[in-house]
Order: C-alpha cells, then sequence, then structure tokens
C-alpha cells in the first residue's frame, strides 16, 4: 500500500519545448550557464570542449531555395527513465555517481563523486553529458557573481542539466516551512524555461493534469528524440512541421516512404 | 658480473650489450612517463579526446592489451585444468607477457581517468549493474593472480634460489598453481566478458548494442572468446620474436604447434560465432532501432566496409584457416602470418568497438566526429610498450623463462 | 563493495557480484598464506635436520 502511495505521489518533472515558436535567440543557453555557474574558456570555438548544458541545434530540411526550413532545437539533458529508471547513463556509471531520483525523475549527478571515467558520456545517444576538461577560471570578480546554490565543479568531471534541482531543493523548502508536502507548478521552473522570450519551454510535472505539461505531451506535434532506442525522455518537443518530427528519430527507408 | 644471476646452461648476450638496449627501451618509457606526468598535473586537456569522444586511444589499448593478454588464462587453463602437459614449456611466457598486458592496462586506465585520486570510489562506492564495476574487480583480482602466477618464477632466479625460505615458497607455489589458475580463468572469463559488454549494454549506441542473455549481451561471450582465441596467438608472436631477437630456438615446434592448433580452432568458433553476430545485428537489431547497416560504413571519410572485411575476413577467417591445418602450422611463414593476424584482429575488433561506435552519429541531424590522438595519448600508449620490453629483457636474462633452452641450444664448456 | 558502504543493498546481485568478488580473494589469501606458512615450516624443519 505505501509503495502506491509512493508511486503516486511520485513526480515525473519533464519539459515540452514548442519548436514553431522557438527563435533560436540563445537566451535559454546564457540563463542556463548563469544558473548554473558553467565554466567558459577565452576561446570557446572548439564547441566539442565547451560545456553548454542547454545546447541550441540547428536543424535544416535541406531542400534548396526557396523552400529551405530551419529550426532550431534546444537540447536540455532529456532525464530519461529508460526501463524501471535505468536510463543509459545511470546504469553504467560504476561509481554511483549518477543516480534516477523515483521521486522527481530527475537524473542527478554528483561531482564529487565522479572520478571522471567518462563511461555515462559515451552511453548518452543525446551528447547532454560535458567533460571537464580544464580547471574553472572566473573572470576577475566574476566569482562573486557566482550562483550560491550551486556547487562548481573542478577539472576531471562529468556534468550535466540538472532541471536547476537546486530549485526545487528551495521550493520544498519554502514548501516544508509553510506545512506543505506538494509544490505549485510555478514554484519549481527552471531557469531556461523563464528566460525563453518567446514562451517555448514549459516545464512541469508530466504525471501532474493540473500542470500545462501534462496537456502538451499529448499534442498530436508531439514527439521525444531517438524514442526507439527506449531511452524515454521526458522531454518533449512540439513541431507542426512534418520533416522536423522525422527529424528526432532514425528512420528506415521504407519507414520513410509509408510516412 | 653478472653471471651469478644467469640461469644456468644458457648463454646471454655481455652485459653492455644488454645494458643499451635497456637504455634505448628506458628512453622510450621515460618520454611515455612525462607524458604521463603531463596528463597528470595538468589534466586530460593534454589529449584529443573531447565531449563526443569520451573514450578513445587509451580505452582501446586497455581493451586490446587485455585481450592479447588473455593468453596467459588461457595457456594456464589448458595447462593446469585441462591438462595439457607439454604448454608447461611455454606457460612461463604467458604469464609473463600476461602480466604485462595487464599491468599496462591498469596503468593505462589510471592516467585515463579525470581524477585518479578518486579512483578507489570504484571499488567502495561500487555500483553492481556496471559492466566498468565488474571490469574493475576482476582485473585488479586477476592481476593479483598473475602476480602470483609470476613470482614462482622469479623466485627461481638462481641467487634467490639459494635463500631455502624463498625455494620452498615457490615450491609450494607451484605445487597449487592449479588452484590459482582455475581463479585466473573464472575472473578472466568475467572481465574478458565485461569489457565485451562495456559496448554491447550501451542501448541507446546502436552500433554496440547487442542483445544477449539474462544480464550479459553477445559481446560479452564474444570478447572473452576472442581473448581465448587470440590471446594465445599473440603469446606465440611474441615468443616467434623473441626467437627472432636472440637468434635462438627457445620452445619446441610441438609446443608451438599444440596451441596453435588450440587457437585455431577457438578462433574458428568464434568467428562464425562473430558471424553470426554481426548478420543478426545488420539484420534485426539496428533496423529495430532505425538503421540500416551501411549507416554505420557511410557517409565519413574512414569507417568503410573495409573494416569489417580487414577485422572478420583477412584477420578472422584467413588465420584461423591457416591455424586449423596441419600444413599451416608446420610452415613457419604461414605460422606467424596466422597468429600476426589473429592480434591484429582482436586489437582491430576492440577498436571498432570503442572508436567507431562514438564516432557513429545518432541524432539524425548530428554528424560523424573522427579523431586524431594527441602526442601525449600516443606517448602513454606507447610507454607500456617500452616498459613490456624491459621486463622481457629482464626476465629473459636472469630467469628461466623457456624451460627448453638449455636443452635446443646446449652451451659448449 | 561493503556492507556499511550506502550503496549496499541485500539484493541478489549485490550477494552474488560481491560474493564472487570475496570468493576469489579468500581463495588467492588462503592460497598465499597456506604457501607462505608451509615455506616458513619447510625453512625451519630443513635448517633442523641439518643440524642433526
Amino acid at each position: 500500500m505505501e509503495a502506491v502511495n509512493r508511486r503516486n505521489r511520485a513526480k515525473k518533472y519533464g519539459m515540452v519545448i514548442d519548436l514553431d515558436k522557438c527563435t533560436g535567440c540563445g537566451s535559454c543557453t546564457v540563463a542556463c550557464m548563469a544558473e548554473n555557474n558553467i565554466p567558459f574558456r577565452k576561446d570557446e570555438s572548439d564547441k566539442l570542449l565547451s560545456i553548454a548544458w542547454l545546447h541550441v541545434y540547428k536543424l535544416t530540411n535541406g531542400k534548396p531555395f526557396p523552400h529551405t526550413d530551419v529550426c532550431y532545437l534546444p537540447r536540455p539533458c532529456m532525464h530519461c527513465e529508460g526501463h524501471h529508471g535505468h536510463s543509459p547513463c545511470v546504469s553504467v556509471c560504476p561509481a554511483t555517481a549518477t543516480d534516477y531520483d523515483e521521486e522527481t525523475g530527475i537524473v542527478s549527478q554528483i561531482y564529487t563523486r565522479c572520478f571522471g571515467c567518462r563511461y555515462c558520456m559515451a552511453a548518452c545517444p543525446y551528447h547532454v553529458r560535458l567533460f571537464n576538461w580544464w580547471d574553472p577560471v572566473w573572470p576577475d570578480g566574476m566569482e562573486k557573481m557566482l550562483n550560491p546554490d550551486v556547487s562548481v565543479r573542478m577539472r576531471g568531471v562529468v556534468e550535466k542539466c540538472s532541471f536547476c534541482y537546486h530549485r526545487h531543493q528551495r521550493a520544498m523548502e519554502k514548501a516544508y516551512l509553510e506545512g506543505r508536502r506538494e509544490l505549485e507548478e510555478h514554484e519549481y521552473q527552471t531557469a531556461c524555461t523563464q528566460a525563453c522570450p518567446a514562451g517555448a519551454i514549459t516545464f512541469g510535472d508530466l504525471n501532474n493534469p493540473k500542470h500545462a505539461v501534462y496537456r502538451l505531451k499529448k499534442s498530436p506535434r508531439a514527439f521525444r528524440l531517438l524514442e526507439r532506442l527506449g531511452t524515454r525522455p521526458k522531454v518533449y518537443y512540439l513541431s507542426s512541421r512534418e520533416w522536423v518530427r522525422q527529424a528526432g528519430d532514425n528512420h528506415l527507408q521504407q519507414e520513410k516512404q509509408k510516412i | 658480473m653478472n653471471s651469478g644471476l644467469i640461469p644456468e646452461g644458457v648463454k646471454r648476450c655481455p652485459t653492455w650489450k644488454f645494458a643499451l638496449g635497456v637504455a634505448i627501451a628506458g628512453a622510450v618509457l621515460l618520454w611515455g612517463v612525462y607524458a604521463m606526468l603531463l596528463c597528470w598535473f595538468k589534466g586530460l586537456n593534454q589529449t584529443n579526446m573531447n565531449n563526443a569522444y569520451g573514450f578513445a586511444l587509451w580505452i582501446w589499448a586497455d581493451l586490446a592489451v587485455i585481450a592479447l593478454g588473455g593468453g596467459a588464462f588461457f595457456t594456464g587453463f589448458l595447462r593446469y585444468i585441462v591438462g595439457k602437459d607439454e604448454l608447461k614449456h611455454i606457460i612461463n611466457y604467458a604469464v609473463l607477457i600476461g602480466f604485462i598486458c595487464y599491468s599496462s592496462a591498469l596503468l593505462i586506465l589510471a592516467i585515463d581517468v579525470g581524477q585518479p585520486l578518486r579512483s578507489w570510489f570504484i571499488f567502495w562506492h561500487a555500483n553492481v549493474h556496471s559492466m566498468l564495476t565488474e571490469v574493475a574487480f576482476c582485473l585488479s583480482c586477476y592481476f593479483g593472480v598473475l602476480t602470483i602466477e609470476y613470482l614462482p618464477l622469479v623466485l627461481e632466479n638462481r641467487k634467490i634460489d639459494q635463500v631455502p625460505f624463498f625455494h620452498h615458497l615457490g615450491h609450494n607455489m607451484h605445487h597449487i598453481m592449479a588452484v590459482f589458475a582455475a581463479t585466473g580463468a573464472f575472473l578472466s572469463f568475467f572481465h574478458q566478458g565485461s569489457l565485451g559488454g562495456v559496448s554491447g549494454v550501451l542501448f541507446a549506441r546502436p552500433f554496440g548494442f547487442r542483445e544477449g542473455v539474462l544480464i550479459w549481451p553477445w559481446t560479452f561471450f564474444l570478447f572473452t572468446w576472442s581473448a581465448a582465441a587470440c590471446g594465445p596467438c599473440f603469446t606465440i608472436s611474441i615468443t616467434k620474436l623473441t626467437e627472432k631477437v636472440t637468434g635462438k630456438k627457445l620452445v619446441k615446434d610441438n609446443v608451438v604447434e599444440l596451441l596453435a592448433k588450440i587457437s585455431g580452432w577457438m578462433l574458428t568458433g568464434y568467428i562464425i560465432a562473430k558471424i553470426a553476430d554481426t548478420i543478426y545485428w545488420a539484420a534485426v537489431t539496428a533496423p529495430s532501432k532505425g538503421f540500416r547497416m551501411m549507416d554505420f560504413y557511410s557517409h565519413n571519410s574512414f569507417y568503410g566496409l573495409w573494416i569489417l572485411i580487414l577485422e572478420v575476413g583477412i584477420c578472422g577467417v584467413l588465420p584461423a584457416a591457416i591455424l586449423i591445418t596441419d600444413r599451416g602450422r608446420r610452415n613457419q611463414k604461414t605460422l606467424v602470418t596466422a597468429v600476426v593476424l589473429a592480434s591484429l584482429g582482436v586489437c582491430l575488433n576492440r577498436w571498432v568497438m570503442v572508436l567507431q561506435m562514438l564516432a557513429v552519429p545518432v541524432l539524425p541531424f548530428e554528424n560523424w566526429v573522427l579523431y586524431i590522438p594527441s602526442w601525449q595519448e600516443v606517448a602513454t600508449t606507447v610507454l607500456p610498450v617500452a616498459y613490456g620490453v624491459i621486463l622481457i629483457m629482464v626476465s629473459y636474462r636472469y630467469l628461466p623463462v623457456f624451460p627448453q633452452e638449455p636443452e635446443l641450444n646446449p652451451v659448449k664448456s | 563493495m561493503f556492507p556499511f558502504s550506502f550503496e549496499w543493498v541485500w539484493n541478489t546481485s549485490h550477494l552474488v557480484f560481491h560474493g564472487g568478488l570475496w570468493f576469489a580473494l579468500s581463495i588467492m589469501g588462503i592460497g598465499m598464506t597456506y604457501c607462505i606458512v608451509k615455506a616458513v615450516r619447510d625453512t625451519f624443519r630443513n635448517e633442523k635436520d641439518s643440524h642433526h
């Protein structure tokens, strides 16, 4: 009975990103970097070495002008549910430095536990896991502007989007002080959601019918990235364009023809 | 000066020649040590790895040396458990090569992790669901077994053997070596397999992922099988190379041929299983995830079908066909070609399962990412080779590694 | 690795995995202890024999 109750109480935080609204402005990425003390270097030209928890991809339909179409796709961590919480990265970490929280559905990363084997990076098909190839160096005075709620990461460990989990902790503390056990939808929102000027990102509990994401994920425009791999991501995308929805997964030629 | 240390009944090169050889290998070793220190003190930014290539040259080298070092466990298994007594003439060398391979693997891993001082977390905070945990546990334990297996050989050194305690210790260890060999075979089965599982369990990486039985993907069994088949081939290759360098016959042909024959049949079995696995993967597993087989071998400037043909055909079917025939094994040229090809084949398989797996794009809007290692990565990968050469030189000079050597090369007094 | 680290769970996977590990370590430990103890005994026995 207790298990059933716990399951009923369990949240499944997730995101719905409307690609029809996204302009590719990058505000989400900037907000994420500021909120989460993400390190950067003087030369950020090699994107394979830089750290951005939320990366904005530019997709094109591959057709020549005048039929060219472009779509921007912001990609945070998918917080994959996998099978019974065995998301691709969680089950492979040898030192239990990453965990799937059954209460919130959030995949965490314990920086002080990670010893930098990078197996999780190899496991993640979305490239959301990033390695600290250098120690973070902040421009003079900037260390005073860091977010005190988020620990900075040292060289040699893996980091990734946490769905701004520190905001969840803060909201829960406040709720507890007020004698509540449940959060309102607006009490826990990620930095990228709040920063998006187009309102393209919606965040909430995918299990809660009162939350907007609950309804949005059921939209006929909704799809997830690489669904057929069985990762069961908790980030949904919306697009009215067929080619964008198709670009979210791999399809064999005959399947494409059927569509 | 050191003639008292050299085993009885054998001849060794003059000290200056030996010292020169050690110095040359030592110079390469120092180059590797310098690169290793750079990686430890400055961090992994010294490498050309990046966020797309979390695993690269080092993990390949790790998997490759462990597969090549598989000669130790399989020869030990054949000698002590199956009872192939002739193999006692090559087991010492197989153990020595295994010892070098496994100590190298541990060293490479210590350089490869981002926070080496936290390496003990893998044991302390072990996640039993991770293949890498299984690798770490079995690999460390098996290195312990190899040390135990190598120790009696060290104790057989003329000077050390004069100490009664060491003499008795060596004798006692020989006496129960079958127990250690059985433990080693048990551990090897699991760590060779779990290295295969490392890529096989990645269900979100369609190039590496394989179905399997219970918690083990097919790559688990293929890796163990290929290490048992190709490890002894590497032992034979190095034995032949040592014979060439020393200009002496060190192991009788019947011993080498027996090991080559067993390897040949193991390789035949393995390559049939590998072909079946590849066909099933290409026809069922990959398409179920939306990939055609050719997606993995096209649209890039390096990885083409040639790598599959080279691995399975030229470095798999061909050496297997040579080694299972009497004529192929008796002819020195075909024998050496076959064992070298088999050793290359297993290295290529490990390369593909690590590097190509990461190079293949999974998101439809991403591209292939190719990688060239930095000199620091190359130097630290060459480091174990130099260390291995030195350890072989020292062991060959001062220990009775090849029991048949005095008989095959009588010293005129 | 040890039951007192908080990742430890008393379930089949932990018991099988760590059981295998401790089994292998025990064999190695007991085997080496046997060899060393016997070597010490053999050494002293031989010395005694040579005195007689």
